[in-house]
This record gives C-alpha cells, structure tokens and sequence, in this order.
C-alpha cells in the first residue's frame, strides 16, 4: 500500500506533464473541428448539391473509421505519402481534429436546421446577402444552441485522445502505461490516470456551462433554470 | 431623338407584370399584374391558398417567380444580378405574419443589425437611427427587451421598425395582424394606419376588413392565384354588388358573429 502511494507520487509530475499534453490535443483537436466544422455545416446546409456531396462524403469517412485506425493510418500511412514528416503530438492533433470536424459539423448543422426558417427570410428582405445573413444571423443562433452538443463532444474528444499513446505522444496514457510497465503498479497508476480524466471532463464540462449561461439570451430556448 | 412617353406621369413606385409560379407542379400564381403608385395601399384579400403570401414573396424574390418582371420605379429588376437583387430588397420592406424577429438580438439591434451590416453605417449612428424608429412604433422603452420578452404585437411593431429604419419605398405586409391575439390587433393596425396617413405606399394583405374598408385605395381580391376581382373599396363592397370580394366579406363578418 505504501509502496503504491510512493510510486503515485513518484510518477506524478511525470504523468502531470502528460496532462499538458492531453489538454494541448483536446485543444488543437476541438478548435481544428470548429474552424472545419462550421464552414462544413454551413456548406452543407445551404450550399449547391457538389459540395453537400463532398462534405456529406468527409462526414461519412471519418464517422465511419474507428479513431485507433484513423490514428495509424494517418501517421504512418497517408502523411509519409505526401511527404509530410510530423511529430506524433502534430499528427495526433490533426486526425483527432480532422475527426472531431466530422462530428461538431454535424452538431452545427442539426442547429443551423432547428432555426425558424423565418429568420433567414428576414434576414434576406432587409437586403442581406446570404453571406451576411449567416455570419450575423443564423451562426450566432446556432452556435448557441450547439454548445451543449459541443460539451458532448469535447467530453468524448478528450477520452479519444488517449489513443493518441499509440503513435507515442506522451500524454497521460503513454506515459501511465510507460511507468506501469517498469513498476507492476497498474491498479494505483491506471487509477490516477482515470482520475486525471475525470477532472479534467469536470472542468472542461465547467467551463462549457459557463459559457452557455453567459451566452443565454433572455427568455429564448430555455427550458428551466440553467 | 425618340422621346420617352408619358413624361408627366410618373412611373409607379412598383410594377407587376404578368407574375407566374409554380410549386411542386401546382400553379400557385397565374399571370398577375398589378401597379402601386406612391403613397397607395393596396389590400390584398381572398381565401386561405389563394396565392396573396406567394405574390408578396415573390415580390421581392423571397420566392423566385417562374415567369414576368417587376419594376421599381419604372426600371425592371433584374433579380440574377446579386448586387442589384440585394439592393432592390432594400428598398422593399416587408413584415411577416409570425415577425421573424432576429432571436438573438434586443430590440434596438434587431432595428439597427442591417443598417450596420447593410449599409454599413457606424454602430453609433445604426443605434440612434434605430432609437428614433423604435420611437415612432411606440417601443423606445423596450429597446433592451429580445424578442421572447416581448408580446406578439410589441414584437410586429418592432418588426415595423426594423423595415423602416431601411427608408423602404414600398412595404410588404403578409397577414401583419393574424398571429396576434385579439386585443393586440389594435396596437399594430395603429402604427399601420399612421403610415398609411404619412404617405407610405403598401401591399398588404389582410383580414382586417374595417380597416381594409376604411384605408384602402383599392382592394385585390384574390383567388387561385389569379386576381378576380379589384376596386375601390366602395365598389367592391358596396351592399349588393354582388361581387365576390362582397360576398367573401360578409361570410367573414357572418363568422366573426357567430363566434362573439
């Protein structure tokens, strides 16, 4: 028992370290799935059939691949072929981002589709161009609207990311796994592991929560008390 | 040199030529033409799926009309031309039954979004523009309100206010008062009577007899998208005159009876 909490100690800044790598592709990932996903979800919610049909196309690859394949096929597969040299942190992030734009597309897009049809129309006869109408209009709505979708999202992303150990981007699994080999304390190193996880979910899911009651309108698509 | 005819006689501010569409193989409208002088309101009425929402929407390419053209003073709009369709709806106001009020927005910048991202005026000047505007219908005292603080008819008045701030020429209402309730009718068809009595020229449709009877330069009544029957309200309802806008008329009146 002791020893357990010697080796805790002892693999935590270690495996804490790995926390700022975790966090950094949670990050690189989620903002990388939101600067593809939204131009992918308006594209697909109001653009000409060819590019509904490309993004329709990328949905259905990256939805349809386990995340692990993703991973290795990816980095030691199509990035060597176009030349691309990548450190495993770099390549973790894109697939990770590549893959989460596949989802967050799809949330904005249910989102951007649950608007009153009524507020582009008016949006259109005070003069609008569409463009306008939906940088001002519809996105603001539906960008509201899609954060608790997002919250889902960056709960599932971060978990994800552990898979990440695969192509030896130290984070927190690579590293639990890497001292949990040499030392034989798996139970207590898996467990902090599994803690780091849940705070990290907690506060992620915190500050989502946050964000949506600062964004509140009043008196619009609340149910109850936030 | 040829000369251009009728020099006197101004164009009028808007012109319908033989507007057609068709939806899902149902012709929706047929053929309808129609001309609106400055300062006229004219009411369009009729049963329900005549065509009066898809003529108002067509008017400014909400819908795309299949066939015909339309002016604005006297120039044919070509709608192809994004510029020049963008800056037509401009000039057309138009308010909506269910008032599509911008949910995200309070009231004081659902008037003035446009006039910042439209016609790019700075956000000082949009707010002060839009303040008067909100004045006129009645609402400077909700200009902090969003839409979902506000009652039905509050929230048409700011949708009023929201087309006015644009310095529209003409004004589409499609059914301005059938979402309210009852006694909320009152408050809008007060800043629509004002601005028919300040000069602004409209197409409204409506059931709103009484009002239609007492403002209206001349009634359109409408029926499987074609337009049967148009006058003055003084012909076209006159006790007797057997027309079918008469008739329409009084089976709404018989209604409203039987249900007060």
């Amino acid at each position: 028992m002791l020893e357990s909490i010697t080796t805790i100690i002892e693999a935590l800044p270690y495996i804490l370290e790995g926390t700022l790598v975790t966090v950094g592709t949670v990050f690189g990932a989620m903002a990388l799935g939101l600067v593809l996903g939204v131009p992918m979800s308006v594209a697909q919610a109001y653009g000409a059939w060819p590019v509904r049909l490309a993004v329709g196309f990328y949905v259905w690859f990256f939805r349809g691949m386990p995340i692990l394949v993703l991973l290795l096929l990816f980095y030691f597969g199509l990035f060597q072929l176009i030349g691309l040299n990548l450190s495993a942190f770099t390549a973790s992030c894109l697939v990770l981002g590549m893959t989460s734009a596949a989802y967050q597309s799809q949330i904005f897009r249910g989102a951007i589709q649950g608007l009153p049809q009524g507020q582009l129309r008016a949006a259109r006869a005070l003069g609008m161009s569409d463009g306008t109408a939906i940088r001002t209009i519809i996105l603001p709505q539906a960008l509201r609207l899609s954060i608790p979708g997002w919250s889902n999202e960056y709960s599932i992303l971060l978990k994800d990311s552990a898979l990440a150990f695969v192509l030896g981007t130290p984070e927190i699994m690579a590293r639990t796994h890497f001292v949990a080999s040499r030392t034989y304390e798996h139970l207590p190193l898996y467990m902090t592991a599994g803690a780091l996880y849940f705070v990290i979910t907690l506060i992620g899911l915190k500050v989502l929560r946050r964000l949506e009651h600062k964004l509140h309108i009043p008196g619009y698509a609340s149910h109850g008390p936030l | 040199m040829a000369m251009p005819e009728n020099v006197s006689a101004p164009a009028p501010i808007l012109r319908l030529e033989n507007i057609g569409k068709t939806l899902g193989g149902k012709r929706i409208l047929s053929s309808v033409t129609m001309e609106v002088d400055k300062g006229q309101l004219k009411v369009l009425i009729g049963p329900s799926g005549a065509g009066k929402s898809t003529l108002l929407q067509c008017i400014n390419h909400l819908i795309p009309p299949d066939e015909g053209h339309i002016y604005l003073e006297g120039r044919v709009v070509d709608a192809a031309r994004r510029s020049e369709l963008y800056a037509f709806r401009q000039q057309v106001g138009m308010i909506f039954q269910d008032f599509n009020l911008f949910d995200h927005l309070d009231a004081l910048n659902n008037v003035s979004i446009a006039l910042r991202k439209v016609r790019g005026m700075n956000r000082k000047a949009a707010a002060e523009r839009a303040m008067a505007e909100l004045e006129r219908v009645g609402l400077a005292n909700r200009a902090t309100l969003y839409p979902a603080q506000l009652s039905g008819g509050q929230k048409q008045r700011v949708a009023i206010a929201r087309a006015l701030a644009m310095d529209p020429k003409v004004m589409l209402l499609d059914e301005p008062t059938s979402a309210l309730d009852p006694e909320l009718v009152g408050e809008v068809l007060a800043v629509i009577r004002d601005l028919a009595r300040g000069g602004m020229t409209m197409v409204m449709a409506t059931h709103q007899m009484d009002f239609a009877r007492a403002l209206a330069h001349e009634i359109l009544f409408m029926e499987r998208g074609s337009i049967i029957e148009r006058g003055s309200p003084a012909e076209l309802l006159a006790p007797g005159s057997g027309t079918r806008t008469a008739d329409f008329c009084s089976r709404l009146t018989d209604l409203c009876e039987e249900c007060s």
